[in-house]
């Protein structure tokens, strides 16, 4: 099948409005249609989305493909696949775009390999050369970076959060909008979503877009000193992070892992107790504008990336600093 | 309950940044000497599932597949000794540049011919490739729902499985019915350490191994689509400020200034 040089993104929608990722999707898809000399094409799927179509719109989209349906109310891999498979097919765009987000991490290969083409996921930068996007990724847990090039057509990458500019909203400006016809069989389907459970809230600000961050790590010794992480974070009005190593022991939920196969975060100021520093915790926070480690280990990696550190016992350190910054901030 | 666990050999992740090197010209990483190549960790989560799958589910086998150099064999051992059934080993010279699209090819080639299984683990990505969609591939080509990242799962009656699947802020719980394809997390399944017995007769284990002839496969099966144009390693500097002060007490005051100077709190 010939294919055209349009570009479509994944749009994707959270608690009723179009989630943060969707204009970096629209930011990095302009640039990629404007180099390609094709048209942006969106797509929102999901139940209660056909609102959001114009802010698509604003954002950049040319066009603006929607499927609204009660059945699309959680997304499903099944029931979603199929529907925009379907969309790509018919519109055969150069290349495909989503989030690294959860949904789109699932969605991106299953799309790629159902249309018997490539992906390359978490991506963070994308670059044009003729009519191929070359899509740079971390690997080996962000020791390095591998620079793909999908053959096949299209082109599917999944697109790492906070990594791309997000596109500004242009007042006035309209997407074509079309609605996509929705066929779906709920008993065609194998797997069906029986609840969604939120982790239980923090309290804090939300550790995606929060500005300032407390991350603890294994260097804390147990779930009994994490209060010491939170009363800092307090302190601070941070959200609060943590590494693998504290998640997967259970001190705290997996929502709150910070890295790789975590929350990618990009803080103005991302505060690490006893956490080494290894690449994988690193590859969330490179959008982190100041890092600062306090860690008894000098040799410790997470030194080469901060900004300020401490060579010491958080026992000894941390109860001082935390007192001193709630003097400062008049707490 | 018929389970296959996909398993991949990988640089050890925990080399230390400063040991981690590329060749550019041949794009591949440099292993550091005497630094074995291990069994990728989510890989190990899945068999940890299998494993627990096996306990509650009498009947249950399990069978590894792997897809790598002669090597591989000893993350397969390691999978065994774990208490895996039997394991296949998939080598070729003409799987030497798969992609991601050819692994997963080869991959469902193999489990067709184990006559497929009701239940594909494997874990949610690879330490190497960083990807986490070979396995969709697998799902994909064999026409089965594929879920990932599940942070668990469990029997549910005949021929059902409920997982939890990880989202923003939570998981959903799904209810699957049977066969899938599931990309594990790390969250529940820490991997156990192989008993003493395990080790002594992974050792003895017959391991096969099936080329592209074994598993009816052509050319074009394994016909690239993803070129890998470069690899390479970012510089990152080193700058870091520390606070040196008399007592561990009166660095943390004194960060606490450093950072208001800074106008960071
Ligand atoms: C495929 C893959 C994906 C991964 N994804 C992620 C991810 O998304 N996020 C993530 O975080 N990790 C991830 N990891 C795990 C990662 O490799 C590290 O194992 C993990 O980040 C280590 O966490 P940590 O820094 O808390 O623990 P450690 O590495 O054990 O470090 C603890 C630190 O605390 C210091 N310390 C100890 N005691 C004290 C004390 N009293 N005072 C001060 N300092 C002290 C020590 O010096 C040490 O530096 C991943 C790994 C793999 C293989
Ligand atoms: N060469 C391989 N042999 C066996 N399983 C593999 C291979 N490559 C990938 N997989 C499986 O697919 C998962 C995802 O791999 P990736 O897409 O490379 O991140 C891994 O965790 C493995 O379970």
């Amino acid at each position: 099948m010939a294919h055209t040089n349009a570009v479509f993104v994944v749009a994707e929608a959270q608690n009723g409005g179009l989630a943060t990722i969707s204009a970096e999707l629209l930011g990095a898809g302009r640039a990629i249609a404007n180099a390609l000399g094709g048209p942006l094409v969106a797509a929102l799927v999901g139940h209660n989305v056909a609102s959001l179509a114009a802010q698509l719109g604003e954002l950049g989209a040319d066009r603006v493909l929607v499927a609204d349906d009660p059945l699309l109310a959680d997304y499903q891999v099944e029931s979603y696949a199929p529907l925009i498979g379907q969309s790509v097919r018919s519109l055969a765009p150069a290349a495909v775009l989503l989030g690294q987000t959860f949904t789109g991490r699932e969605l991106g290969p299953r799309l790629a390999f159902d249309l018997e083409t490539a992906v390359a996921t978490d991506c963070v930068r994308l670059s044009v050369e003729g009519d191929r996007v070359v899509m740079a990724k971390p690997v080996y847990g962000g020791n390095a970076v591998a620079e793909y090039v999908v053959q096949t057509s299209p082109q599917v990458a999944t697109l790492r959060a906070r990594a791309f500019e997000p596109a500004a909203p242009q007042a006035g400006r309209r997407g074509e909008v079309e609605q996509l016809p929705v066929q779906l069989d709920p008993a065609a389907l194998r797997a069906r979503v029986v609840e969604t459970v939120r982790a239980a809230s923090t309290g804090g600000p939300n550790l995606k877009e929060a500005r300032v961050i407390v991350a603890g790590g294994r260097g804390l010794g147990g779930p009994e000193n994490w209060r010491h992480v939170e009363e800092l974070a307090q302190a601070l009005g941070a959200a609060v992070g943590a590494t693998r190593a504290v998640t997967d022991a259970g001190w705290v939920p997996a929502s709150l892992q910070v890295g790789l196969t975590g929350v990618t975060v990009s803080p103005d100021l991302y505060l690490t107790i006893g956490i080494s520093g290894a690449v994988q915790h690193l590859a969330g926070i490179t959008g982190a504008k100041n890092v600062v480690a306090i860690n008894r280990d000098p040799e410790a990696n997470i030194f080469k990336v901060a900004r300020f550190g401490v060579v010491g016992d958080w026992k000894q350190v941390l109860p001082a600093f935390t007192r001193k910054v709630q003097e400062l901030r008049g707490r | 309950m018929r389970i296959i666990v996909t398993i991949k050999q990988v640089p050890d992740p925990d080399i230390p940044p400063g040991h981690f090197k590329v060749d550019e010209a041949a794009r591949k990483v440099v292993p550091p000497p005497g630094v074995a190549p291990v069994l990728n960790g989510y890989d190990a989560n899945a068999l940890e599932a299998a494993l627990r799958l096996k306990e509650q589910v009498a009947g249950t086998t399990i069978t590894l597949v792997s897809l790598g150099a002669a090597q591989a064999r000893d993350a397969l051992k390691r999978g065994l000794a774990m208490g895996a059934d039997k394991a296949v080993l998939l080598d070729d010279p003409a799987f030497a540049q798969c992609d991601s699209a050819a692994t997963a090819a080869v991959l469902a080639a193999a489990i067709r011919k184990l006559e497929g299984a009701d239940l594909v683990l494997s874990g949610r990505q690879a330490s190497d490739t960083d990807a986490g969609q070979v396995h969709l591939g697998v799902a994909s080509l064999l026409g089965l729902p594929g879920l990932t990242p599940i942070q668990r799962l469990s029997p549910a009656g005949d021929g059902a499985v409920r997982v939890e699947r990880l989202v923003e802020d939570g998981h959903q719980v799904l209810e699957v019915r049977l066969p899938a394809v599931l990309g594990i997390s790390s969250e529940v399944y820490e991997p156990r350490y192989p008993p003493l017995k395990g080790i002594m007769l992974a050792g003895r284990a017959q391991i096969p191994v099936w080329g592209t002839a074994d598993l009816g496969l052509t050319p074009q099966h394994l016909q690239p689509r993803r070129l890998l144009r470069r690899l390479y390693v970012e510089q990152r500097e080193a700058q870091v400020e520390l606070i040196a002060a008399d007592s561990p007490a009166e660095a943390g005051e004194q960060l606490a200034l450093k950072l208001r100077e800074a106008k960071l709190i």
